[in-house]
């Protein structure tokens, strides 16, 4: 019945018509008010206040409610508000406390009615009840709320705030008896207007002051809140407990807030700095205004909707003097411009990608070209016939899955969990990490360890029996070809020009390679024929061999009847058109067939493993007496980092960094040092080993990255007892004087290391506790809790 | 000798273990007993020219140490290092080195000594103010040691402080220290210029710098001109000043930087005014702080010249700032009837709209009058005023032509809505913690005034406030400026002008001469108050050009 009438008095009138369109105002605007009619605003600043009929073209100034010579404080508005049942009535708000009222229907020019001066600082707000004709309300800088009868002379009630001072109030619109309050506090408040004792119900809404609020027009119970903090919340308060609906994040304090008549989701904001557009909002969907206007030069300071049952109209004015009617129709929508694509890489290697659908249609009309193992799977977004944006916002998701098995980075994490990074000695260390990578079939990575320990640790170490294992049943079947390849005429001066196996073994590498224990992949696939020209090939290595490829000589395996140490050829590829390669883990990438790699062959003519699957360098014995001193081969083992971490294997650029550590740091700039670090420490992070991480933090020596894991190392705790957080130290409160962390098995207080139960909060010592827990599993205060410590 | 073994590491004293203190220590003491023998061994042999220079240097650095072992004897907030270093001072002294004592009397030589809490008898909330700032700085200040009347402001000021100078911001660390010494020699206040020079080396500051502002960087110099203006006559700060500064080619600052440089620059201005205003005497490890000589007439230091407390200034200076001696018994008294009357009163009397304008610009106007008369211009010591060109260019010679202040609406532009978005927006968290610091000033009180319990201070504080504001042309439009004339009285005026316009000229005169009933504390609050409420004047005037240059 009530809406019955309502919407017959919106439809009594012609309906609306207008256009976009501003008018200049003489002085800043601070609030405007509708009236009833729709065809009346009223603007209200400091030195303006006066009425402004609504005509098809144009604003026409109707009124100058600023009479008399001499300016009165009186009359400088923070706000104003026009009566939603008589059209001659008007509230304003003065920046001096005062209250005054106007009558339109005063026959003379001075149309001010009464004036109620019972504020001690600035009002704030007025506000009219929605259907009584008499009741008005006001909230001020001083924290009171007055209730005010127009038929008397003082007000009728008043609400106290608890000294903080109020910043909005708004009746109910469904409520009779109710209005709700905001404060400079965060808080927002709920009263019965028949009890000014007591608030009926108090909630902190925001971070720092809440500027504004808005009843739903149409939902009962729902009010939008906006702050200081940027947001815009939606709170339902029918529930026991207001609760939070929706939050909108704006890009600056919000001042104002007002719900988009006819249409449920949607409210205009405002805001008091800065930014100077109106957003109008879809509260479900809170990243992308639904519309925007732009006409105003400063921020704007009130806003109000033309029409309670027209959502295409609505009232702005603003600090740039200006008074605008903007037309929905015209505004600019900011999803428009939105590009709705995204891409993500999943943690497994999946990939999932948005894009808009009429892209994603005309994408997935192609068949995806054979052979391709990677299998598009395509969801569509269901739409809501209800959410009215569906036509903005439709996309598709494509999720590529990696192959079962193929992408599983089990091998990451295994790394990652058993590689030893420090407190052995180096060649310990190294070893161990090359057994890890060899039990994991990493076999490149494996050999790599074991090279490093041979150039960073003196000779005599190498254990042989470790040695014979690495090399394993490669070197078995490369020996027939070591005499035929020994470097006679290597002195020890040109030792250090890196010999260059050139050995183009045809490498049919199929993955059969990797079985065996020797070296590295990445190959090019060579026609060459097998052993028995390397000699040739091993000429030939200077001649094509390009200065910067420097080969590791690798004085691996020391054989009884064997005068000759037998370097399994550990070539890296220095090139870039090999690091070209698509990165992924990479004993699959080197797919001997796949064209890429066979392109690259020139440059990568340098690896070259032997038909058996890997090369062989022999040096003289002479050689490797001339003991090589390591710092010989850094610019190598850079090299050879860099194209780990170029490969997308940044855990071994890492792990060798820091298990070499000074020997290799001052090689590489620090930037790429932090630079891996922190790749490696997102990398880790993702997959949730928090303990390697922060052990790589506290390894790495960089500066930038040491600093990680200090940062933010307090912890926050409250009071056990009044559930207050405690500010100065974690055990004893400030508010009731008690000592909060009590050892459960000592009775005393703890100081250093406290350790709790997560199921029944009862805690110590730390000692103590792993102490009592050895003994018993029960809790030691006693509460029968089965604790576990692990 | 080998300059790297003898390098004091005094960072050690600041951890929260003792061990690691004890180590520190341990360390220190060994280098100045190293110091020492070497020193003794010099003197013993004759002395040849050449090793003359030398050993006047090592001397040097030895009583550079001596020095700061004497502040951590008095001021380190841990106990075993206060004993230590002692123990360490009368060891030297037992071979035969002169060692130092401080000079002065306590941390402000307006408030006895006795009255200022002693480190080592701090409560336990205190002691965590004390190590925290400790170990933010190295050192606890007098500043500290005075605003601990007032645990409560000094947690949010610490905290600010700390963020401004050394957390994230736009600004280079060197840079934050710079501006802070130009602030703070605005009002030649030699205290906070050692304390940030110090500092601005430590951090890797170039010392060219600090032989006067040509010959900091461009875009420095190009501060200048804004902290005077922002210093002495914020109300002029235009949007023009702010584009100058934005747009000057390779040498502009970003608005980010801007907003952390003002905020510096407000923040050091108004600690000028606390130095001052509290008599905050020389850090015992800075130059005239200590002494190696026994007490002689002849020995003042700097700052007794600049601020005009030179034993001679002070028979001249003030005369308007005395009130006989008899009132001041009813002082007090005099204070609460009057704020009861005005609080009974108000809703009866009802002033018109023009006697409230009025009253604000008579407030305004007489405040540029309200002056101690003294007429002699004081010559800044040399040493401080080479990081200001424009000595002549002050409150004083404004007021004295009646320059007319235009009126600045608090409704209009107040921090709450407007300054704390701008400062948030382009400086995260510092609008937070100074809003907070604001809040805290305006807000402190323990309902009691001098003798009397359970007064309601809120409508003093309020005059207070507002009366700094007014003289800087801020105006509320819903408070009548008449309370402020009941409420304050002529030498406390006196006072709040100096200390806010012209600190440099506070008096111990003037600091006893009003409210003489009223603690120390009492008083130091006054000046928290004094403090923030200036901050905010000039931030506001700042922040409303930036806003209107961003418009």
């Amino acid at each position: 019945m009530e809406k019955m009438s309502r919407v017959t008095t919106a439809l009594g009138g012609s309906t609306l018509t207008g256009r976009t369109m501003h008018c200049h105002l003489d002085a800043p605007a601070n609030a405007i008010s509708v009236c009833r009619d729709a065809a009346q605003v009223v603007v209200a600043g400091r030195s303006i206040f006066k009425i402004y009929s609504i005509e098809e073209e144009q604003f026409v100034e109707k009124l100058n409610l600023r009479v008399g010579r001499k300016p009165s404080l009186n009359l400088s508005c923070a706000d104003v508000v026009w009566h939603q049942m008589d059209e001659n009535l008007l509230a304003t708000a003065a920046t001096n406390g005062v209250v005054v009222t106007w009558n339109l229907g005063r026959p003379s020019r001075n149309k001010q009615d009464q004036l109620f001066t019972e504020h001690k600082r600035t009002v704030n707000k007025v506000c009219f009840h929605p259907t009584e004709a008499h009741v008005l309300l006001s909230g001020s800088q001083d924290g009171f709320m007055k209730c005010f009868d127009l038929r008397r002379k003082d007000s009728v009630s008043t609400f106290s705030g608890q000294s903080e001072s109020v910043r909005d109030v708004q009746f109910s619109i469904r409520d009779y008896f109710t209005f709700a309050s905001t404060f400079e506090n965060g808080n927002v408040q709920l009263w019965d207007i028949r009890r000014p004792d007591r608030c009926e119900r108090m909630f902190t809404a925001h971070n720092g002051p809440v500027f504004c609020c808005d009843w739903h027009p149409e939902d009962r119970g729902w009010l939008a809140t906006g702050g200081r903090d940027k947001m815009v919340k939606v709170w339902d308060m029918t529930t026991h407990r207001a609760k939070e609906m929706h939050c909108v994040q704006t890009i600056a304090s919000v001042a104002r807030v007002k719900w988009r008549p006819e249409c449920r989701h949607h409210l205009a904001t405002c805001s008091m700095m800065v930014d100077h557009n109106i957003y109008v909002w879809d509260v479900r969907r809170p990243f992308v205004p639904a519309a925007m206007f732009e006409e105003h030069r400063d921020v704007t300071t009130g806003i109000a909707w033309r029409h309670p049952h027209d959502p295409s109209f609505l009232l702005s004015g603003s600090k740039d003097s200006s008074l605008c009617q903007h037309l929905f129709r015209d505004a600019s929508q900011p999803v428009e411009r939105a590009n709705p694509e995204g891409l993500c890489y999943g943690l497994f290697g999946d990939l999932a990608f948005a894009a808009k659908e009429s892209l994603v249609a005309a994408e997935s009309g192609r068949k995806p070209y054979s052979g391709d193992r990677r299998h598009p799977m395509f969801f569509k977004r269901k739409l809501d016939p209800a959410e009215p944006f569906a036509g903005l916002a439709s996309s598709a998701l494509s999720v590529f899955e990696m192959e079962p098995g193929s992408g599983s980075m089990g091998w990451f994490v295994d790394t990652a969990e058993r590689y030893a990074l420090s407190g052995r000695p180096l060649a310990e260390l190294c070893d161990h990490n090359a057994k890890v990578a060899r039990e994991l079939g990493r076999n490149q990575v494996a050999q790599t360890w074991t090279m490093l320990r041979i150039i960073y640790c003196s000779p005599g170490l190498v254990p042989s029996a470790n040695l014979n294992h690495s090399v394993g049943k490669g070197s078995s079947c490369g020996l027939p070809l070591m005499n035929s390849f020994n470097l006679k005429d290597m002195t020890p001066g040109l030792g250090s020009e890196t010999r260059l196996d050139r050995n183009k073994g045809d490498t049919r590498s199929d993955t059969a390679l990797l079985d065996s224990s020797a070296t590295l992949i990445t190959n090019e696939d060579n026609e060459e024929t097998e052993g028995s020209d390397v000699p040739t090939d091993y000429l030939l290595g200077d001649a094509e061999g390009e200065e910067d490829e420097l080969y590791l000589l690798d004085p691996e395996h020391a054989h009884p009847e064997e005068p000759e140490y037998v370097l399994p050829q550990e070539a890296f590829p220095l090139r870039h058109e090999i690091v070209d390669t698509p990165p992924g883990p990479e004993h699959l990438q080197d797919k001997a067939d796949s064209p890429h790699v066979s392109g690259s062959e020139a440059d990568a003519a340098s690896l070259a493993p032997m038909d058996s699957s890997f090369s062989l360098l022999s040096v003289s014995h002479a050689l490797y007496d001339s003991r090589l001193p390591p710092d010989f081969f850094s610019v190598l083992v850079r090299d050879m980092l860099r194209f780990y971490a170029e490969q997308g294997d940044v855990q071994m650029a890492v792990s060798v960094l820091i298990v070499l550590g000074e020997r290799v740091r001052k090689d590489i700039d620090e930037q790429t040092q932090e630079h891996w670090y922190t790749s490696y420490i997102d990398l880790l992070q993702r997959f949730r080993l928090w303990n390697v991480s922060n052990e790589v933090v506290k390894l790495s020596t960089s500066r930038a990255i040491s600093c990680l894991n200090q940062a933010s190392t307090t912890l926050h705790v409250n009071c056990s007892h009044c559930k207050r957080p405690m500010s100065s130290r974690g055990w004893v409160c400030d508010r009731c004087h008690r000592c909060a962390s009590m050892c459960a098995v000592c009775h005393h207080v703890v100081k250093g290391l406290f350790v709790w139960c997560q199921g029944c909060s009862h805690g110590g010592h730390l000692q103590h506790i792993m102490k009592w827990l050895e003994g018993s599993s029960h809790c030691p205060a006693g509460c029968g809790h089965l604790c576990e410590y692990s | 000798m080998a300059e790297g073994e003898n390098e004091v590491r005094w960072d050690g004293l600041c951890s929260r273990d003792s061990t690691t203190r004890e180590t520190a220590l341990e360390n220190i003491r060994q280098i100045i007993l190293r110091k020492t023998e070497y020193l003794r061994s010099v003197k013993e042999t004759p002395c040849r020219p050449s090793d003359g220079l030398s050993n006047t240097v090592s001397l040097d650095g030895l009583n550079k140490l001596l020095a700061h072992l004497l502040m951590l004897s008095k001021r380190c907030p841990f106990k075993d290092v206060r004993e230590k270093s002692e123990f360490i001072l009368k060891s030297i002294q037992e071979l035969g080195i002169r060692i130092p004592r401080p000079l002065g009397h306590g941390p402000s030589r307006f408030i006895p000594e006795k009255e200022i809490l002693q480190v080592g008898s701090e409560d336990a909330q205190m002691h965590a103010l004390f190590a925290d700032s400790f170990a933010a700085l190295g050192r606890l200040d007098n500043i500290t040691l005075v605003m601990v009347f007032h645990p409560q402001y000094l947690e949010s000021f610490l905290k600010t402080q700390h963020y401004l100078l050394q957390m994230d911001g736009p600004l280079p660390l060197h840079y934050r220290h710079y501006i802070g010494i130009m602030a703070a020699a605005r009002h030649q206040c030699s205290y906070l210029v050692n304390l940030h020079v110090n500092d601005f080396l430590h951090v890797g500051g170039d010392p060219k710098w600090l032989n006067g502002l040509e010959n900091a960087p461009q875009k420095l110099q190009n501060l200048g001109e804004l902290n005077k203006v922002l210093a002495h006559r914020p109300w002029l700060i235009t949007k023009e000043h702010i584009e100058g500064l934005l747009k000057a080619e390779e040498h502009s600052w970003s608005l980010a930087e801007l907003v952390h440089a003002v905020v510096l620059l407000t923040h050091y201005h108004s600690l000028a005014s606390f130095t001052f205003g509290c008599g905050i005497s020389p850090e015992i490890h800075c130059d005239g702080g200590h002494t190696f000589r026994p007490p002689s007439v002849s020995n003042y230091c700097i700052c007794d010249i600049t601020n005009g407390n030179h034993s001679v200034d002070e028979m001249q200076v003030n005369s308007a700032g005395n009130v006989s001696v008899s009132d001041s018994f009813f002082e007090v008294e005099a204070l609460m009837e009057k704020m009861r009357q005005l609080q009974e009163c108000r809703d009866e009397e009802e002033a018109s709209q023009e006697e409230m304008a009025s009253r604000f610009e008579i407030e305004k106007r007489e405040s540029m009058f309200v002056f101690s008369s003294d007429d002699e211009e004081v010559t800044p010591a040399r040493d401080v005023s080479r990081h200001f060109e424009d000595t002549s260019y002050g409150y004083k010679d404004f007021s004295r032509h009646g320059m007319h202040v235009p009126t600045f609406r608090v409704q209009d532009y107040c921090w709450e809505d407007h300054g704390y978005s701008l400062v948030n927006r382009l400086y995260p968290d510092v609008g937070q913690l100074i809003d907070e610091k604001f809040h805290i000033a305006y807000n402190l009180t323990y309902n009691t005034m001098a003798m009397h319990k359970d007064v309601d201070t809120s409508m003093l504080r309020r005059a207070i406030w507002n009366y700094i504001h007014c003289m800087f042309g801020i105006r509320y439009d819903d408070y009548d400026y008449g309370e402020i004339n009941q409420l304050l009285d002529r030498s406390f005026k006196v006072y709040i002008k100096t200390v806010v316009c012209t600190p440099e000229k506070v008096t111990k005169r003037m600091y006893d001469s009003f409210w003489r009933q009223f603690k120390h504390s009492e008083k130091v609050h006054v000046n928290l108050l004094l403090i923030e409420a200036r901050m905010q004047a000039e931030l506001l005037y700042a922040l409303r050009a930036i806003t209107r240059y961003m418009t």
